[in-house]
């Protein structure tokens, strides 16, 4: 028996298999679009063939971190922000797990935002799924970084100055491999978006609209969506870099005036993932680190005999 | 101390090879038999400014700088010669010069290259060299350099001028040279050597030298390590194979030693975008079951106070190391002080537990490095390694066979997926991580992609299975239980006797101190026992669990105890107090908070004023004396 007997195990897979036993009713609000990223992702699993313990799902906090607590996978509920790096590195230390990351708008674009540029330039082999509801939801309505300019809440009460952020061209930016919208009232894509960015060798990025019923009724997000990829009007190559940067500035603009664009808008197949980077440069074992401690026969080096005689 | 001891001062500018020449310099000595010790003085600047670096070689072994020096080869600064750097930072050539002799011993000697210094711009040098009973040898380093090589070299001139004036045989120095130097360079560096020996053999009546190189002998290899290199090396061993950071001095030693060498273990080395994000990346590993480190200095630790907490809650094992220099904010970057005790000590929210320990030489710190890693993972509990600038830079010679151990790379209570399958792991089908009553405290974890191994990490107060859980009877339970570990890891660590003793047993006062002062504490001991006052001291090696038993033993076996840290507010005065809960009465402190690490003749001096007289006037130097509180 292996060591992670878990991971790589070929079987049909239940959805029911992802719902934590003594089952925890979602403490979401009724309406919440957060319903719809834990249905996509319960469909989306087993459809790719991963279990759930072969899978880790490390989230933020929010009422997006309460993910963890509804999909029964290994997981690591981190603080606010910090679910990349902690992710990231257990990509890093057994690149065999299936690595998802999620968190709100506020955790992912405002006091993460710099674990997400890093972590796209770096195209780590994960997904990151920020459900994307423009307001802070669990600290009860305040401005978030997608809140658009004039957003009145209780912190910006004369309504926010500031642009909000362009999440997709942010990511297309920074590095990221696989960037993709979609929203909760469009469960079929959301379950095909998913799927595909497990799939993807590399970062794969999708922001994930969720209305939020009880905090920001106003907010964009329930209008009906258009699928881009689906739609003559809007012809675009999203392996082109360039075309797929216009085709988010359309949609990133066109978003706050009430048209609602989602779909696959970049995807790089060809760049190599982190993980792999490092292998190429030496950086990195072939195999997963983490395997090395159960191996009874693994000879463990010591400094003695490898470093120090040139302090002699 | 005696007159049996070389104490050579190297001065110059940053970026002028002081570091690399006096750490050969050190070495050549350790191979000839001798104990070494260095300390290292350098400005926050890249070139230019003033450094230097004290090489203290004796046939005794020698913990610490020692007091003051007898032998100065001040190069001097070739950058400043650059006119706009002079127009910044004044005319900065004859520093080495102007600013080193005040700890000038009487009789020393003083190198320097004329080339470079003029020593007429220096007030009253030649009276003051007379009145000291200096012995200045002007030589042109940088002129016999510039003819036989490159200016650069003049380094070298100047250890060729060192061994002829102490009488040291050049042969260590030219196998150093071979053994360290790319073959381009070597063979000009090993003849500007032989010429400036020769040169000052012949200039000088140099039979009878004014300061002698001692001579001894070692019966086993030695190694010249510093505190930086000893962590990494006890991490190393101790199977930690994934580290992940951010540059800040002092810290960055101990970063760039581990990026060197991990690869070649393969193992993993993450340069990232913040000190929150190393030390989460540290937790992200250790949870998918890597043994894992981070680290910072100050301010990068106080990022590091989030992961730090997270890390304790989810129990997740994981090492920071913390390399103190003086603070608050940015402080003085390459300055030590021991003054983010309490940060270390108290950061992050809540109740949470961890441990500090706080080596005091470089064999501690190999050994403490170990230790905090065998800790963090049997104990599942984040370790600390608190240390300052001056104990990771410092270099010392170490016999070899003390790193001559077994490694161990267990992951501490970590379940099969056998086990993981029995009772009472999965006790209803799920498997309870976080069980309420376990041996020690420790709960056994599974590791991602394990076999019925499933549970969730949250840095919320959860259940036995993780879950998010607020019930008062779960919160008590799951608080009490992490609380519990440290008394097993108090038991596990007294077992290990992490401290350290000088002077005899009986006597009649004492002197507490931790980390980097320990050395030069002991030094000072010794000199005060020689002098006829009873005294002994102990260097507390264990910040948290704290020694509470030993130190009170130790509080209690004497009349008065004196305080020795390098802090201004008495940090670890305040933890022994807050520790004993009484014996203020008997506690005075002796501060330093300069830049510079106490000398042994300040702690000589400030026990006695402190102590012996009790008029609490600590001396001339910088040092603060606090007497006894009383309670």
């Amino acid at each position: 028996m292996s060591t992670f007997s878990a991971i790589g195990e070929e079987r049909e897979i239940d959805r029911d298999e992802y719902t934590p036993g003594v089952e925890p009713q979602p403490t979401w609000c009724p309406g919440c679009g957060d319903f719809s990223v834990l249905k996509a992702l319960k469909q989306a699993l087993p459809e790719v063939g991963r279990t759930p313990e072969e899978t880790l799902l490390c989230t933020g906090i929010g009422c997006s971190g309460k993910l963890n607590s509804y999909l029964d996978t290994y997981g690591f509920h981190t603080i606010h922000g910090r679910s990349l790096p902690v992710a990231r590195a257990a990509k890093l230390a057994n690149p065999d797990l299936e690595v998802i990351a999620a968190g709100g708008d506020g955790d992912g674009y405002g006091i993460g935002g710099n674990h997400f540029i890093h972590t796209a330039r770096e195209n780590h082999d994960m997904t990151y799924i920020v459900f994307n509801n423009e307001i802070f939801g669990l600290t009860k309505g305040q401005t978030s970084p997608t809140s658009p300019k004039g957003h009145k809440s209780k912190t910006q009460p004369s309504g926010s100055a500031k642009e909000p952020i362009k999440p997709l061209s942010m990511s297309l930016n920074a590095g990221a491999s696989y960037v993709a919208r979609t929203a909760a009232v469009n469960p079929n894509q959301a379950k095909e978006i998913i799927i595909e960015a497990i799939e993807h060798d590399g970062f794969a990025h999708v922001d994930f609209l969720t209305q939020c019923p009880t905090w920001n009724k106003d907010a964009r997000q329930y209008v009906p969506y258009i699928d881009v990829n689906e739609s003559d009007d809007y012809d675009f190559d999203p392996t082109d870099r360039v075309e797929a940067a216009e085709m988010m500035r359309e949609t990133e603009e066109s978003l706050y005036e009430g048209k609602v664009l989602t779909g696959r808008y970049y995807v790089d197949e060809d760049r190599p993932s982190y993980g792999e980077e490092k292998q190429a440069i030496g950086e990195m074992p072939e195999e997963p680190l983490a395997e090395r401690y159960w191996d009874d026969d693994y000879e463990w080096e010591r400094s003695h005999d490898h470093f120090l005689d040139k302090h002699a | 101390m005696t007159d049996d001891e070389l104490i050579w001062r190297i001065s110059g500018g940053s970026g002028d090879g002081i570091a690399s020449t006096s750490q050969n310099f050190a070495k050549a000595l350790m191979r000839s038999g001798l104990d070494v010790f260095t300390h290292r003085h350098y400005p926050s600047r890249i070139r230019g400014g003033h450094t230097y670096t004290e090489v203290r070689a004796s046939a005794d072994p020698v913990n610490s700088r020692g007091d003051g020096y007898n032998f100065l080869l001040a190069l001097g600064d070739s950058f400043a010669r650059n006119p706009q750097e002079e127009a910044v930072y004044g005319n900065e050539e004859i520093k080495p010069l102007s600013e080193n002799l005040d700890e000038l011993r009487q009789g020393g000697v003083i190198v320097y290259d004329e080339g470079l210094l003029d020593a007429s711009e220096i007030p009253n040098f030649e009276e003051r060299a007379e009145e000291n009973d200096w012995h200045v040898y002007p030589l042109d380093l940088r002129g016999l350099a510039r003819d036989m090589g490159r200016e650069v070299m003049r380094n070298t001139a100047g250890v060729g001028a060192t061994c002829a004036l102490t009488g040291m045989d050049l042969d260590h120095v030219q196998d150093l040279m071979r053994d360290a130097m790319p073959e381009k360079i070597l063979d000009p560096n090993l003849e500007i050597l032989q010429t400036a020996y020769d040169q000052v053999r012949e200039e000088y009546d140099v039979d009878a030298p004014d300061v002698g190189v001692p001579t001894g002998e070692h019966d086993e290899t030695q190694l010249l390590m510093s505190g930086s290199d000893a962590i990494s090396y006890g991490a190393i061993d101790e199977g930690c194979r994934f580290i992940a950071g951010y540059p800040m001095t002092p810290w960055t030693e101990v970063f760039t030693i581990m990026t060197k060498n991990l690869p070649k273990l393969g193992g993993i080395s993450e340069q990232v975008e913040d000190e929150i994000a190393a030390a989460a990346l540290a937790v992200g590993a250790s949870h998918a079951g890597v043994k894992a480190m981070s680290g910072s200095s100050g301010g990068g630790f106080a990022l590091m106070s989030e992961p730090l907490g997270l890390a304790e809650m989810t129990e997740t094992p994981v090492v920071l190391v913390e390399a103190m220099r003086a603070g608050p904010s940015t402080g003085m970057p390459t300055k030590p002080e021991q003054s983010d005790l309490e940060h270390v000590l108290y950061t992050s929210q809540g109740d949470s537990q961890r441990v500090v320990l706080a080596p005091g030489t470089v064999e501690e710190a190999y050994e403490q490095s170990r230790i905090a890693f065998r800790l963090a993972y049997e104990y599942q509990i984040p370790s600390i390694l608190l240390y300052d600038q001056k104990l990771g830079g410092e270099m010392t010679n170490v016999p070899k066979s003390h790193f001559d151990r077994e490694p161990n790379p267990t992951l501490g209570k970590t379940l099969s997926e056998d086990a993981l399958a029995e009772e009472p792991h999965s006790a209803d089908g799920k498997f309870h991580r976080f069980q309420h009553d376990v041996e020690d405290g420790v709960s056994p974890r599974s590791i991602p992609g394990q076999k019925g191994g499933r549970f969730l990490a949250t840095g919320n107060e959860h259940d036995p299975t993780g879950h998010i859980a607020e019930s008062p009877d779960n919160r008590v339970a799951q608080i009490d239980r992490r609380t519990q570990k440290l008394e097993a890891i108090r038991a596990d660590l007294d077992t290990v006797d992490t401290g350290s003793y000088a002077g005899p047993d009986d006597a009649q006062y004492g002197i507490l101190t931790f980390g980097s002062q320990q050395g030069t504490v002991e030094e000072a001991v010794g000199r005060l026992n020689d002098a006829g006052v009873s005294v002994k001291s102990y260097g507390v090696s264990d910040m948290l669990p704290f020694p509470t038993e030993q130190v009170e033993a130790f509080v209690e076996s004497v009349d008065e105890v004196l305080v020795v840290e390098m802090t201004a507010s008495g940090q670890f005065r305040g933890l022994v107090q807050k520790n004993l809960g009484r014996y203020g009465e008997k506690l005075s402190s002796l501060l330093k908070y300069n830049g510079n690490p106490f000398e042994p003749a300040e702690i000589v001096d400030g026990f006695e004023a402190a102590i012996v007289e009790g008029d609490g006037d600590a001396s001339g130097h910088q040092t603060t004396f606090v007497p006894a509180a009383g309670d």
